[in-house]
């Protein structure tokens, strides 16, 4: 008989979502979904307002990485007024940018991740969180939650808050940084380095007892998209698209973020409200590909920095040949960029220019359409904008970075749920697994539709009939 | 309606407000006199320097031996008056007054480029408003960006009429004036033509500067930068009367 099971909500991610498994008449998986359940509509009530508010506003479209958006739609202004902001503004950008990266990924591995990592799939879900974690192992939740207030920190001191600063505005930032601050953020680093360093040890230890969730959690061959810089380096404020196949050929490189019409799709499925980006020359869904730190990293030539870089060469030594192909290593990627991340923001604060006054180019709107790409936590972020004559917004496209994985999640859940799921004999520890594939990619479901508080994990079997077979609740 | 101006030879008329034994001259208004002594009175629609319009009505007070609530801004004073201007019925009033104006329009503090520096925000958070309790209208208002430096968003306009009133008698252009009833109410300038296509703005950005929200801003400045100066307006009233 055949029964569909449902996940919902999904726990410890950023957002509200529900995932259905179809089972088949012996139990096993027929089909595997992933639905995002609320609709916001950013792209149509930003309609009328004037372009500069359009950082502010869509910095709201998330509490957890405001500052992605705050950036991508900052440089979509940018690109209306036509300038380029002086060197020391971007650089500023770039620091705010990476201090993100760091907190948001040190929430993700800790804070949502980590629990599953620390105490198994199959604890009870009752301690299968982060404080669970601070009872099994306290200097590992101490790290994580020290390295999530280094980036916090570094934000609130460059922009004046830590969640929706104001800070950085159309043609640069509004502030000049002055020495106190820079030498107050610099003295932070060296700490959030040794955690980083730390924790990387830690997990690399780790990763080979995990070989079977690494064959599992979403190991399939698609293409990767990110940014990077006109060497082919890894980069998250600025450069051109790359996009690599699975066996890392690359198939576009050196692309300016103002042609991505070129290679992005957005296709529409009814049971989420979710769009389905694809790459267009392969079309849906053939065109599947991958974005955040795993695309990232196997973009990317190099990081660009020491300790970084060797990490990255260990990171690809985690399969033979070829990209990355296991979501389970986002993990791995993560960490590497916080390292990155550290050890970049240090450089730049030792930049001389970086206390320098000249950090905002003003102008007036000087063209119909601007369009702002830059590497959010989880992947690339594109906002797209066209004003009329007098500067008011008359369409916005925004393409969030967990949209571009939305296919592969939809993949990753059905091959987590055929390798683990048992419909005959159902466990809470199968489900979890199911979920914590979609953790790998650290989804921001807020920032793709909406986030609305947690509610208890609740699983339903039915038959074709619509009657309840048996249920499993999480609360 | 403008008070008739200052005459030469007034009378001293002594008054109670809130316990505090006052004296004033005849022609002054209660809001007048609060903020000489330092009495901390709420008000949007009144500007010194301004004539009196009464709209806002959140200056407000209690006068003893009348069940009537008057604006202070618009009320003489008298002699033998006394004079409430903080008790629990006009805390009541003044927030539900605050929270009709943040329900009536698109009030949307964290994204306005007056955040932080806006007097409604300011009177809300004296006020204690903390949440609304009457339902959001949500009507979308036009915004008017057609002036090559400055913004007018509907959005954001409380109808004080300070724009309209320091146009008229500070600059004496007369750009600004109301048109509609209720909630169609809106500021408008030259007979509800765009404000680029004024004939009559000098663009001198005084309407810019009175405006107590976000609703006149100036073109260029993003969430938060909007910080308005209103400093000139007593110097420039009192150099108009003097003529």
């Amino acid at each position: 008989m055949s029964r569909t099971l449902t996940i919902e909500p999904v726990t410890r991610i950023e957002g509200h979502a529900r995932i259905t498994l179809q089972l088949g008449d012996g139990g096993e998986v027929e089909d595997a979904k992933f639905h995002l359940t609320q609709f916001r509509g950013f792209e149509k009530f930003c309609e009328g307002r004037p372009y500069r508010e359009m950082p502010a506003l869509t910095a709201r479209t998330c509490g957890i990485c405001p500052v992605s958006h705050l950036l991508a739609s900052n440089k979509a202004c940018d690109h209306l007024l036509s300038v380029s902001i002086p060197p020391t503004g971007e650089k500023l950008r770039r620091i705010m940018n990476l201090a993100q990266l760091v907190q948001s990924h040190a929430l993700s591995f800790f804070h949502l991740s980590s629990p599953d990592l620390l105490l198994g799939w199959d604890a009870d879900p009752a301690s299968r969180n982060i404080f669970g974690v601070m009872r099994q192992d306290p200097a590992l939740a101490k790290d994580g939650i020290r390295l999530r207030q280094i980036g916090q920190t570094i934000i609130e001191m460059l922009g004046g808050k830590k969640i929706h600063p104001t800070w950085v505005v159309p043609g640069g930032v509004n502030e000049p940084l002055s020495q106190e601050k820079r030498d107050a953020m610099l003295a932070l680093l060296p700490e959030g380095l040794e955690i980083a360093k730390r924790t990387y040890a830690f997990f690399k230890a780790l990763v080979p007892k995990f070989q079977d969730e690494a064959n599992h959690f979403g190991n399939q061959p698609t293409m990767f998209l990110s940014l990077v810089t006109p060497q082919g380096n890894l980069e998250h404020y600025d450069g051109l698209f790359r996009l690599k196949d699975a066996q890392g050929r690359i198939l576009e490189d050196m692309v300016p973020p103002e042609d991505y019409e070129r290679l992005i799709g957005e296709a529409v499925e009814d049971f989420s409200y979710m769009k389905f980006p694809y790459y267009k020359p392969h079309g849906y869904p053939q065109g599947i590909y991958r974005v955040g730190p795993l695309a990232r990293l196997n973009n990317a030539n190099t990081c660009g920095t020491p300790y970084a870089d060797v990490a990255l060469a260990e990171f690809h030594m985690l399969q033979e040949s070829g990209p990355i192909a296991s979501s389970f290593h986002y993990h791995y990627a993560r960490l590497v960029e916080i390292i990155f991340g550290l050890e970049m923001m240090e450089r730049l604060l030792k930049d001389p220019t970086i206390l320098d006054h000249r950090v905002r180019a003003r102008a007036r709107s000087n063209r119909y359409e601007g369009i702002g790409v830059s590497e959010a936590p989880r992947g690339t972020l594109i906002h797209h904008y066209r004003i009329d004559d007098e500067g008011l917004i008359t369409w916005v496209n925004l393409i969030i970075a967990t949209g571009h994985n939305n296919l592969a999640m939809n993949q990753a859940i059905r091959q987590v749920a055929d390798a683990y799921v048992d419909g005959n004999d159902l466990k809470e520890g199968m489900l979890n697994r199911v979920e914590a594939v979609i953790r790998c990619f650290d989804p921001c479901l807020s920032c793709a539709s909406h986030a609305f508080g947690q509610m208890p994990l609740h699983i339903e079997l039915r038959d074709r009939s619509g009657q309840l077979v048996d249920t499993l609740s999480r609360s | 309606m403008p008070l008739p101006a200052t005459q030469p030879n007034v009378r001293v008329v002594t008054l109670k407000i809130d316990d505090l034994d006052l004296s004033a001259r005849e022609d002054e208004t209660l809001i007048e006199v609060c903020r000489e002594n330092k009495i901390p009175i709420p008000s949007l629609c009144h500007l010194d320097g301004l004539s009196v319009w009464g709209g806002c009505r959140l200056c407000v007070v209690e006068l003893e031996g009348q069940n009537r609530l008057l604006a202070a801004c618009s009320t003489r004073v008298a002699e033998g008056m006394r004079v409430h201007t903080n008790t629990e019925r006009l805390q009541r009033y003044r927030r539900t007054l605050i929270e009709l104006l943040f329900a009536e329009r698109n009030h949307i503090c964290s994204v306005c480029v007056s955040n932080g520096h806006c007097e409604l925000q300011w009177l809300a958070q004296k006020c204690g408003v903390d949440h609304v309790r009457v339902p959001y209208r949500q009507q979308p208002y036009p915004v008017d960006s057609s002036h090559e430096m400055f913004r007018l968003d509907h959005n954001r306009c409380v109808l004080c009429t300070r724009c309209v009133r320091v146009c008229d008698e500070i600059e004496g252009a007369h750009t600004w004036d109301v048109m509609g009833r209720g909630s169609d109410c809106r500021v408008i300038t030259d007979l509800a033509r765009p404000w680029g296509e004024s004939d009559t703005c000098t663009s001198c950005g005084k309407c810019v500067q009175v405006c107590p929200t976000g609703a006149l801003v100036k073109q260029g400045t993003s969430v938060g930068e909007m910080v308005k100066d209103q400093h000139f307006l007593p110097i420039l009233a009192r150099r108009r009367h003097a003529r």
